[in-house]
């Protein structure tokens, strides 16, 4: 029986990796899910009514620390890759375990900030903002929650001994999806925190 | 000719390259992320002074878009390595991100919403 070897499955007609192209096709499709929500909160902006309103409730220097969490990621998501791609699995795991930290506070922020919303009587079904906001960063905060657990998983193989430097391309995409959840948060913070009509 | 042999043709990377492990040595260093990061945290912190700068509306929205679409590009550019990247990573992207950005700007605007 012949044995395929790893060069003879990297064999593409397109010369890259499938694997990364699929997650660009995924990443370009999730820009449409994400604007559909984004959409949906500007069209219903200020068509409230009845309170409470964003004006009432946004605490911006708090999501500020939060965003700024979320950016700092990235920084410490990219740091792994570079680790791996170096050969240092033992920073690779540093800064992959410090990204899945990061995120898991970005989390906890937007649990924080969902209670606060809800003890001032803003749900899902209060009112147009309520139903669009919740929507949109309740996504967003899944699409975070599903990257920290790939993060905690990538970090309990290598951990086995399951990644090296060969296997950076499994770093690469977590990092692509990670990156992206980051720069929809760049998204959401300007036109639904910062720009308050 | 395929799409293999047209990137050979112009001198982007293929898969084989990082396949044994090698990295791609057009990846910036360590310190160059760091650097790009501060600068990151910079326009954020400029972005959330502005929000409480008393200026005209309009200005103060033209101004957190422009920083947040640098923001944007340098994260995509520099930690997604879209600059250093196949270019058909890069049409995949923005294509889709530009078909996001004229189909709800048309429906927004078609639907009365506005950022301002």
């Amino acid at each position: 029986m012949a044995h395929a070897t790893a060069a003879d499955h990297l064999q593409t007609s397109t010369g890259l990796d499938n694997r990364k192209l699929l997650m660009w096709l995924f990443l370009a499709s999730d820009c449409l899910f994400f604007g559909s929500f984004i959409a949906a909160y500007l069209l219903y902006r200020g068509r409230s009514v009845v309170g409470p309103y964003p004006a009432d409730l946004f605490d911006i220097p708090f999501t500020s620390v939060s965003a700024f969490i979320l950016l700092m990621s990235s920084v410490t998501m990219v740091l792994a890759l570079a680790a791996i791609q170096r050969g240092n699995v033992r920073n690779m795991r540093i800064w992959l375990f410090t990204t899945a930290i990061l995120g898991t506070l970005f989390i906890a922020g937007q649990v924080f900030e969902f209670t606060e919303f809800n003890h001032e009587g803003l749900s899902l079904s209060t009112n147009l903002f309520g139903t669009t906001f919740f929507v949109l960063t309740g996504f967003h905060g899944a699409h975070v929650t599903v990257g920290v657990l790939i993060l905690l998983s990538l970090f309990v193989v290598s951990m086995r001994g399951g990644i090296q430097q060969k296997d950076s391309l499994a770093i690469e995409l977590a990092g692509l999806y990670w990156h992206f959840v980051d720069i929809v948060w760049i998204v959401i913070f300007t036109l639904v925190y910062l720009i308050q009509p | 000719m395929t799409l293999a042999e047209y990137r050979k043709k112009r001198g982007e990377p293929l898969i084989r390259e990082d396949a044994d492990g090698a990295h791609d040595d057009k990846h910036p260093s360590a310190l160059k992320y760091v650097q790009i990061g501060l600068i990151l945290a910079i326009i954020t912190a400029a972005e959330v002074g502005l929000y409480y700068v008393d200026m005209n509306f309009t200005l103060l929205v033209v101004l957190l878009i422009a920083l947040s679409v640098v923001k944007f590009s340098m994260v995509v550019l520099w930690f997604m390595h879209l600059k250093f990247d196949a270019s058909l990573f890069s049409v995949l992207f923005t294509g889709g991100l530009a078909l996001t950005v004229v189909v709800f700007t048309v429906a927004i605007a078609a639907l009365g919403g506005s950022l301002t």
